[in-house]
């Protein structure tokens, strides 16, 4: 595709791609619907007998009155106006978007574990135990550190856990420390969930490396610090080179060393946030071990934790009892409490334990060092002539599994913004890289292709940008219109918050 | 590729970035990988040692629920365009995703009564903490009142976090089975952030839920002191049942939270599910999570967009209304689907059909010798019992009959009140033959224990 005129002629040909949007409150009529309802195979009574009037609810919800036909219909119509990663590259940076087994989808829709009951008997649910047993022992191994905890939700669930943890370890020793450092470049979740959990953020900042900052760090570390967060490689996808000093200095003042695991894809198998010194890691099994994202969650993340973090750890944990079975063990004491009901989200579970057994410890190994080969390739491909004069990489030489380029220099010599570029991928068929962070970088790309990725995929990638930029160089309007074959153009996100439409209005 | 890069071999990769002393140097200790297929006999021999709800007549419930999910709901979860995107940044090629998040919002609203929804927090108890965390913003007060009747995960979870948001945590114990609205007239004062309570409460029971919206409102405040703001009152609901229950919107609840698993979800040992959060308007831009708007396009289209995100992590940083990044999309989808599926009248067929089959259960159950009801409220779903035997024994006789007869109380409320309680849920795969079976086992296993406690 070389102009906006052959885009154009591309929207002719999917009758999905410009309708009208049209929600399933807009579809149907009444008295129209697909339930069924079991017989009524008891004696009835008069509800008002088993439920008193002011009780009840005396108009029904407003529900959408519609056939299983229109049902299907409507919202395999909305699946045909998704993006998504089986049909396509998507380099979203931080997010590790790598490819989902569907052996992973098959076990765990087996009646076994996805029909079983969360306060089924232990005896009763050894399989699952077991399971999440292996899980928590494959976990620690990666991370390095001893006890894992399955229970958290996401990441961000992961890191309020941690949090919470590293304050209980402090309070536990009679120290309230209030504040946690976070480096400049650390994901939005770092500070949001300090300040959840009651502590301070105090930024640390980057050197002219990409790393922490040894001098500002060192000025910063005092026994008000309960904690350091920080993730390696980090998000401009640099492995941090001073890490064992950072670790020795944190450690120093008595604080707690928190790794974010959004970025654990880089080093499975080659390198250990336990033996970097870490206390707590958070792992994300959406991101490193293939739980589908499902557009925008179900996620988990589990963490793991040193021995002296441990009694903290959220209940129940999955013990294994001296005669070989499994049990849950809500007994201890000095744990922070719940975080969740039930025990996490067992169903990611099983598609990150089949990840596992499929890879094994090799395997793992492989990915990431793939995940790493292909981004290196990626990047030396967009430092190329007529790319890399435009979109310099912020910092470094080489990367590790993400790399962030700049958009700056394109934006003052092709007047095109990072924004326009990200949409001008669009048309041609890519999920643009994550764009706008870290909020260091001006203008900033940030880029990970993953191990499932062939080099055929990354070179054509690269082809698209360097496409994008001469066309930007010709014509820069045609960016800045983009995208032009999509289900909708650029969408008005100031309207949107600014008079919040968001629910539909019934009559 | 190594040529492209620059360097003579992968290893140098590795080499000139992680510093040597915290290379791994060795292989993970972990078994070899295997053969797609061998991974699934393993994965099926583990799930083959779990008794699943199809393998037993199983009356388990207290916060997730053995509903039948209809079939299209797997064919539509499977989909590629919905299981593998990640979060709709890129609006233009999220449509799809996005308009399912706004009918989602808009059924949820719908269906509590409220004027807002977001798009799904995790799940049930941690939305119950969320609603705590809102409460916190709005009005800075420290107290989180919740009644004894929430799910003990929602107030473990409550009080885990309330550390964390510098709050403290004050329970209200039940009287006959319900709320004791005396006691919690008496815990909701003028420094009383949120005042929390289950609809239907832990135990079955039906909550008077104007009349505790009602007394936290007038509480707040009456002792004169400066602070007049009458706190949040929050609702934890169970969707299923709101197709005959009184919307938590028309009882004066201002943010209704609740699990999502029963709509459309499987049970999948306890997650994922997704949470429901919905609120009145005033508290749009205090809610936690992703919410879906609807805008146009340049061509004056209409479409959505993830919006106020001024309130989230990645923009606002330590000043977010929540550290919630990842919600429950695919979930989510899953419970507008089946929302959808039973339809206007489908909730309310299903809701009458739960309440005759749950009524029948308790009446054919506390017939039996050595079985009372725990408490006389009105019960729509589920319902307690309590045994003259132990319950753990009784579970177990019962369970030698492929029957689990529900959940025993006291072992996840650890409530010495709660000892011989047994938490009965019926959903509409439970028919009437189930309930009789039930009632012939239940009643001989409770007979057996209290002869082997005579004769021992």
């Amino acid at each position: 595709m070389s102009d906006v005129n052959l885009a154009d002629e591309r929207l002719g040909g999917n009758p999905l791609a410009r309708q009208r949007a049209r929600t399933i409150f807009q579809k149907g009529a009444p008295g129209r619907r697909a339930f069924v309802c079991p017989e009524m195979d008891v004696p009835v009574a008069e509800v008002s007998e088993l439920l008193p009037e002011r009780f009840r609810r005396t108009s029904p919800a407003r529900l959408p009155e519609v056939s299983e036909p229109e049902i299907v219909r409507h919202y395999v119509g909305l699946s045909k106006r998704n993006f998504d990663l089986d049909s396509g590259f998507y380099p979203l940076g931080s997010c590790t978007m790598k490819h989902n087994p569907r052996l992973h989808e098959r076990a765990a829709a087996l009646a076994g574990h996805a029909r079983l009951h969360p306060l089924q008997d232990p005896e009763q649910a050894q399989g699952a135990l077991e399971l999440m047993w292996n899980l928590q022992g494959a976990l620690s191994e990666i991370a390095g550190l001893p006890h894992v905890s399955l229970q958290p939700s996401a990441g961000s669930h992961g890191e309020l856990a941690g949090v919470l943890l590293t304050r209980a370890y402090h309070e536990d020793r009679g120290e309230s420390r209030h504040k946690v450092l976070t480096p400049d470049t650390a994901h939005g979740t770092n500070p949001a969930t300090v300040t959840m959990a009651g502590l301070e953020v105090v930024k640390v900042a980057t050197n002219a490396d990409g790393g922490v900052d040894i001098d500002d760090l060192r000025a910063k570390a005092d026994t008000d610090v309960a904690c350091l967060m920080l993730t390696n490689p980090n998000t401009l996808g640099l492995f941090d080179p001073n890490i064992e000093q950072i670790s020795e200095i944190v450690h120093g003042v008595g604080a707690t060393l928190y790794y974010d695991g959004a970025n654990l894809n880089a080093v499975m198998g080659l390198s250990r946030p336990g033996d970097m010194g870490f206390d707590i890691v958070h792992f994300n099994l959406h991101k490193s071990f293939t739980q589908p994202h499902g557009g925008g969650g179900p996620g988990s993340g589990p963490i793991a934790v040193s021995d002296r973090v441990a009694p903290f750890l959220p209940v129940p944990l999955v013990v294994r009892r001296e005669d070989g079975t499994f049990d849950l063990d809500h007994e201890r004491p000095r744990s922070i409490g719940r975080l969740r009901g039930f025990h996490g989200n067992y169903g990611c579970f099983v598609r990150a334990y089949a990840y596992i057994c499929s890879l094994g410890a090799d395997g793992l190994k492989d990915a990431s060092e793939t995940a790493v080969l292909n981004a290196n390739y990626l990047l030396a491909r967009l430092r190329e002539k007529g790319i890399a004069e435009y979109l310099p990489l912020a910092y470094g030489e080489l990367c590790m599994h993400e790399f962030v380029l700049s958009g700056g220099p394109m934006k003052r010599d092709l007047k095109l913004k990072t924004l326009d570029l990200a949409k001008r991928l669009l048309d041609f068929g890519f999920h643009p890289p994550t764009v706008y962070f870290p909020l260091l970088v001006e203008e900033a790309l940030m880029v990970e292709p993953t191990e499932t990725e062939t080099r055929e995929t990354l070179d054509a990638f690269a082809d698209a940008i360097a496409e994008i930029l001469r066309e930007g160089a010709r014509d820069p309007e045609i960016a800045r219109g983009a995208p032009y074959t999509t289900p909708v153009r650029r969408l008005d996100e100031v309207a949107a918050a600014k008079h919040p439409v968001i629910r539909e209005a019934l009559g | 590729m190594l040529a492209a890069i620059g360097v003579g071999s992968l290893q140098e990769i590795f080499d000139r970035q992680i510093p040597k002393g915290v290379r791994l140097g060795r292989e993970l200790d972990l078994p070899a990988g295997l053969p797609e297929q061998d991974v699934f006999e393993h994965l099926r021999a583990l799930a083959a040692q779990n008794t699943s709800t199809e393998e037993e007549v199983s009356f388990l419930g207290a916060g997730m629920y053995d509903h039948y999910v209809p079939a299209l709901i797997d064919m539509l979860m499977e989909r590629s365009e919905f299981l593998t995107p990640y979060t709709p940044y890129q609006p233009e090629i999220s449509q799809g995703g996005l308009q399912v998040m706004f009918e989602y919002q808009t059924a949820i609203t719908e269906l509590t009564g409220l004027e807002v929804a977001n798009a799904s927090t995790y799940e049930g108890p941690s939305a119950v903490a969320a609603a705590g965390y809102l409460a916190k913003l709005d009005n800075g007060k420290h107290k989180l009142v919740a009644s004894a009747g929430l799910h003990p995960h929602s107030i473990e979870t409550l009080r885990t976090l309330a550390h964390g948001y510098g709050m403290e945590v004050v329970e209200v114990p039940l009287r006959d089975g319900v709320t004791d609205p005396d006691e919690w007239a008496r815990a909701i004062d003028s420094d009383t952030s949120a005042a929390i309570f289950a609809q239907p409460n832990f135990y079955g029971a039906v909550e008077d839920a104007q009349e505790l919206s009602r007394i936290a409102k007038e509480q707040a405040g009456s002792d004169g002191s400066a602070s007049d703001r009458a706190p949040v009152v929050v609702a934890q609901v169970d969707p299923i049942t709101l197709g005959i229950l009184r919307p938590p919107g028309e009882c004066g609840v201002d943010v209704a939270v609740g699990e999502g698993q029963a709509l459309g979800n499987r049970l999948d040992f306890g997650g994922p599910s997704f949470g429901l959060f919905a609120a009145r308007e005033g508290y749009l831009r205090r809610m936690p999570g992703r919410i879906a708007g609807e805008t146009v396009d340049v061509d004056g289209r209409r479409g959505f967009v993830l919006t106020l995100q001024t309130r989230e992590q990645h923009i606002r940083r330590e000043k977010a209304t929540s550290n919630i990044c990842t919600a429950q999309a695919l979930n989510a989808l899953a419970g507008v689907v089946y929302l959808t599926w039973l339809g206007r009248t489908g909730l309310v067929e299903l809701g009458e059909l739960l309440l005759a089959r749950t009524h029948y259960a308790r009446e054919r159950l506390s017939a039996l010798d050595g079985v009372e009801k725990l408490h006389e409220q009105p019960v729509v779903r589920e319902f307690a019992l309590r045994l003259d035997a132990d319950v753990a024994a009784v579970r177990r006789r019962c369970a030698l009959a492929g029957v689990n007869p529900g959940v025993d109380l006291q072992a996840i409320t650890g409530r010495p009140e709660d000892r011989g309680g047994l938490l009965v849920a019926i959903t509409e795969r439970r028919s009437r033959k189930d309930i009789d079976r039930l009632a012939e086992v239940l009643g001989a296993a409770v007979a057996a224990e209290r002869e082997a406690a005579l004769t021992a």
